[in-house]
């Protein structure tokens, strides 16, 4: 009986997946006056509805041309207004030759007018904006004309450079548009009937893996079900995991880039978004609902899989629910009542945008409740993280609390196995991490300099560009693609064990001041690995179990697993007293021990 | 600077290296004709479920030995001159010694079956036997396993990973009863055949029979059944690995006769782990010791004595652990498969059947002697201190949470067996110390 639920479960869930990838293909685009014009008001859109013309009631059967085309039209939008108020740079020239002052140039605002009138609503602009930018050089004495007539080319080039976001569309805004115009143009049978096709993707696939699961795990005796594991093409990095592991990168990439080509799955959870929030779905929700339900399967998977382990079921019900309910259904309901979608449960510097100004501004802006939030994620950071590590160590958040370290534990639990447990591993390890907590907080000390001072440089850096690198090489590149991307691949750690600043943080304090340790007891060990296999965190626990001594290692996130897999009970997960809590290894067996 | 050489890369020979090397500057070199690393014996079945990988049972990275200056070689010892001392290995190279430890652990027990040495039949001990296993348990419909005792177990638990049926022959009336008490003893008998392995206590093999190809095609039993399989696991204990000693002048028994510095007949010739006999076995232990902990022992003590500083074997209490199915096995001390007159015990099991504890003591001294567990870990180093100190069976009921050693949140079984306790001696009843549980941390 479980076997045919098992495979039956399987099927669905093939199928479920299938159509899920292949719902990506199935609208067709035709973009409308209308929907253009739900885009927004101003120069810059009636340009845009002028540069779409020509794609208007033409239907596409394929979203990359229709973005192809698209972009194009943004593009020549773009390219229309710029041009218009593009000032031309030979009037630089002309401008200093009429400020010749005997053998002199001096500059003088006046000479604006004369060679830029401010006749008509584009060269008013033009006047105005160039008077501003050159309002430094009043008075200045140059000796030639050509040092002068390079002052004012410069300074016309960078009006000329700031119109692409003063006046056009800049490369965010363009991205959101093509987003949000791809995904409104959508017309065919998914969007005819999307809850059909939710359920036909979404639906199946959850249904197939949940029974795909009880099939395997009902009905079997309590205890470790590691069977196969390294036989299996899925965990054991064979074609399974590739495909698997591909896939996934993709998905991030596309999500994290190229969200416009993702726009039919972000359709098909457009009803869930109304009515949660009251407003369509945006590729975010769609993560955060994936995400969601990735947890909450996976986590029914590794449920059944610890059944008769009582830690793993009390932990995996806590992620179920710190992500269920903290991380996805609140900040929704908080959205539908017009707060901040805050998630209370997310840390800087892991949460690296809540000291962004318009995070702050948002909550500042939102009464008791933002101040209680803007209060609330600080007393986490200085109060609740030394605190909480120091009596339970840092797994209390990693493996309990954390929206990561949630679907590390429930997605990527069949991939534990696959971290590298190397001595080398672990020195890239330790570098890595510190180098990103650095990263965070120089990123976050530039943002607050400028939240406080207006100004955009510190010590000659663009505070803007820290940002912006930060967040592609860290919280996309590394969290996204390489964190979860590569779970098939390197194990389902990456992040958490090489990028999150975080828990570099909270292994600081883990490490030197908390009762937490993994007690190895006494000289039962039998060398066997399992306990180095399946450690997430690519912690040898063999190296000091055999030795007899406590693993105290500031990435060991607690999730119990080695304790969980020891065929000899020789692994506790504890809080103690600190002392005796790093002392060498004592092997019990022989009267007199040798501590070596 | 003397030159050590070690045959055999087992727990007790490696734990004799780096013991050395530790303490001293000695030339190292160890020979191994079974693998090039040391790896985990105990290891060997979780590559065959697919736990594990070959890789991540060496208990250190392949760089570790160069590093530390341990010479490896893979090689076959054929002779040993003790005269000249001189090892001559199988492709013909010699090896010169100062100082030879004999480290070449065990084999699985033949005793003359017929067909015993036919193709499908074998024990599960070395490298090759699960090499050996991997191909001849290829597409076969039953498997019959032969002999009642940990590695057997193993062995119908790793079979079944990989859904190949096992009949298992035991030739005593209850699962490895020499050494568990009953009650245990029957709790595995339950978990073995809760497990559909086909189970014939009080049964022995009598003979395997051959298939044209010389593969054996079915096992006949005493009692005259033959039960057709394709392989038969050979698991009814181990004996020492020492052929190529017996040619030698160092004198043999069962195993390489030492005396407790492990030094045999011949002078620099030593012998440890599973090998080795005593001449005079130490109270309550066997003269040859063929667990994992004690190779690991009398590797530590070997390496003192070499390195100067003579250290007569002296192990603690005795302590181990196994694991049966989803069971696991843990004892600490002395507890007999048949309670001594001079004993008492208390026994609690829970109504699962999955999990017992068993305290037994000194019937007039009160004093404990040894605790058993199934399914509930305790604490090594708590029971080892009692066990030394020699205390009471109230000293050690009273405080029996401190020597809890299950997982958080995992159910506590103290108070059941103080309630055994209780009922034992009512006389002076003790109480429950309650609970510990997530703010336990506050209370210490």
């Amino acid at each position: 009986m479980e076997k045919y639920i098992k495979n039956a479960g399987l099927v669905l869930f093939i199928i479920g997946f299938v159509v899920f990838v292949l719902s990506l293909s199935l609208s067709d685009y035709q973009l409308t006056d209308k929907i253009v014009g739900q885009q927004g008001e101003g120069e810059k859109y009636e340009a845009l509805q002028k540069a779409t013309k020509p794609m208007e009631g033409k239907l596409y059967d394929s979203n990359i041309s229709f973005i192809r085309d698209l972009k194009k039209a943004i593009k020549s939008a773009n390219k229309s207004i710029i041009d218009k108020y593009t000032i031309a740079e030979e009037i630089a020239s002309e401008m200093a030759l009429k400020s010749m002052d005997g053998d002199k140039f001096v500059f003088r605002k006046s000479v604006i007018d004369e060679v830029l009138p401010a006749n008509g609503d584009v060269a008013t602009e033009q006047n105005k904006s160039l008077k501003d930018f050159t309002g430094w050089l009043e008075g200045k004495e140059f000796s030639s004309r050509k040092e002068l007539s390079d002052q004012l080319t410069s300074a016309i080039q960078n009006i000329n450079n700031s119109l692409s976001y003063q006046k056009a569309f800049d490369d965010y805004s363009a991205k959101n548009l093509v987003f949000s115009m791809t995904k409104a143009s959508s017309l065919g049978v998914l969007k005819g009937n999307i809850k059909l096709w939710f359920f036909l993707s979404f639906g199946l696939v959850i249904i197939g893996a949940l029974a795909y699961f009880f099939g395997t795990y009902s009905n079997v005796p309590a205890g470790i079900k590691n069977n196969h594991i390294f036989m299996d093409a899925l965990t054991s990095r064979g074609w399974i995991g590739v495909i698997l592991g591909t896939f996934m990168i993709a998905f991030y990439i596309f999500l994290y880039f190229y969200p416009e080509y993702l726009t039919n799955w972000v359709l098909l959870v457009d009803p869930i978004s109304y009515k949660l929030n009251g407003g369509p779905a945006s590729h975010w929700f769609l993560y955060g609902f994936m995400y969601t339900f990735a947890v909450s399967v996976m986590g029914i998977r590794m449920l059944l899989k610890y059944w008769g382990n009582a830690y793993q079921l009390i932990r995996t019900a806590s992620v179920i629910f710190f992500q269920f309910a903290i991380a996805f259904i609140i900040p929704e309901i908080l959205i539908s009542l017009n707060k901040p979608g805050y998630d209370f449960k997310n840390i800087w510097p892991l949460d690296y945008d809540f000291f962004y100004n318009y995070n702050l501004d948002q909550l500042m802006e939102s009464g008791f409740l933002g101040w209680f939030m803007l209060f609330w994620g600080i007393a986490l950071i200085i109060i609740a993280v030394p605190v909480i590590t120091y009596f339970y160590g840092k797994r209390w958040y990693c493996s309990w609390v954390c929206g990561c370290g949630g679907l590390a534990e429930t997605l990527g639990d069949p991939f534990r196995q696959l971290s590298d447990k190397s001595l080398k591993a672990w020195k890239i390890e330790r570098w890595m991490i510190h180098a990103v907590l650095v990263f965070a907080v120089i990123n976050t000390v530039a943002v607050l300099y400028t939240f406080f001072s207006g100004s955009y440089s510190l010590f000659g850096i663009g505070t803007e560009t820290i940002k912006a690198s930060y967040g592609f090489l860290i919280a996309s590149i590394f969290a996204g693609v390489v964190g979860t991307g590569f779970y098939p691949l390197m194990g389902n750690r990456v992040w958490c064990r090489f990028g999150c600043p975080l828990a570099a943080y909270l292994g600081m304090v883990q490490r030197f001041k908390s009762r937490f340790r993994i007690t190895t007891n006494g000289g039962q060990c039998i060398s066997c690995g399992n306990c180095s296999t399946y450690c997430e965190m690519g912690i040898d626990v063999r190296w000091y179990a055999q030795r007899g001594q406590n693993i105290v290692r500031s990435s060991c996130v607690g999730c119990g697993i080695c304790s969980a897999v020891c065929p000899r009970g020789v692994l506790k997960l504890e809080n103690g007293p600190e002392e005796g809590r790093l002392d060498v290894a004592n092997l019990i067996g022989n009267k007199e021990v040798e501590k070596v | 600077m003397k030159k050590i050489v070690i045959i055999g890369n087992g727990i007790s020979g490696i734990t004799a290296a780096r013991h050395i090397r530790k303490m001293s500057n000695h030339a190292i070199t160890v020979i191994s004709a079974e693998t090039d690393h040391f790896f985990s014996r105990t290891a060997l079945m979780y590559i065959y479920m697919g736990h594990m990988k070959y890789e991540h049972t060496k208990p250190y990275e392949d760089w570790f030995w160069e590093k530390n200056k341990i010479d490896l070689v893979r090689d076959f010892v054929i002779s040993i001159d003790t005269d000249r001392q001189k090892l001559e290995l199988q492709n013909g190279r010699g090896v010169a010694y100062d100082e030879l430890i004999i480290a070449t652990g065990s084999r699985p027990n033949k005793f003359g079956w017929p067909g015993q040495d036919l193709d499908g039949v074998q024990g599960m001990y070395s490298f090759q036997d699960l090499e050996n296993m991997e191909v001849y348990t290829k597409n076969i419909n039953r498997a019959v396993i032969v002999g009642g005792g940990l590695i057997g177990i193993e062995m119908a638990e790793m079979l079944l990973s990989r859904n190949i049926p096992v009949t298992f022959l035991v030739r005593e009336s209850s699962f490895w009863n020499k050494i568990l008490p009953a009650e245990e003893s029957e709790m595995v008998n339950r978990l073995i055949r809760s497990h559909h392995v086909d189970l014939r206590l009080v049964t022995e093999m009598k003979d395997i029979l051959a298939d044209k190809n010389g593969r054996a095609r079915a096992v006949v039993t005493t009692d005259g059944e033959e039960i057709p399989c394709q392989f038969v696991g050979l698991t009814a204990g181990v004996s020492p690995n020492i052929d190529m000693v017996k040619a030698s002048k160092i004198h043999v028994d069962r195993g390489v006769v030492v005396n407790k510095y492990f030094e045999t007949s011949v002078p620099n010739v030593y012998s440890i782990g599973d090998c080795a006999q005593f001449e005079t076995a130490l109270p309550n232990r066997k003269s040859i010791e063929q667990v994992w902990y004690t190779g690991r022992m009398h590797g530590e003590i070997v390496a003192k004595t070499i390195c100067g500083k003579k250290t007569a074997y002296q192990p603690g209490p005795w302590f181990n652990s196994a694991k049966f199915f989803d069971v696991e096995y843990q004892v600490y001390g002395d507890v007999k498969n048949e309670m001594l007159d001079s004993e008492d015990c208390l026994y609690w099991e829970h109504e699962n059947g999955q999990h017992s504890i068993r305290i037994v003591f000194n019937k007039s001294t009160k004093a404990l002697l040894g605790i058993n567990l199934m399914g509930v870990r305790y604490r090594h180093e708590v029971c080892d201190r009692w066990l030394q100190q020699g205390a009471t069976i109230k000293e050690v009921v009273g405080n029996l949470k401190k020597a809890n050693f299950d997982a958080e949140f995992y159910k506590e079984y103290e108070d059941e067996i103080l309630k055994v306790y209780n009922s034992k001696f009512p006389e002076e009843t003790l109480k429950s110390t309650g609970k510990r549980g997530l703010f336990a941390v506050f209370n210490q």
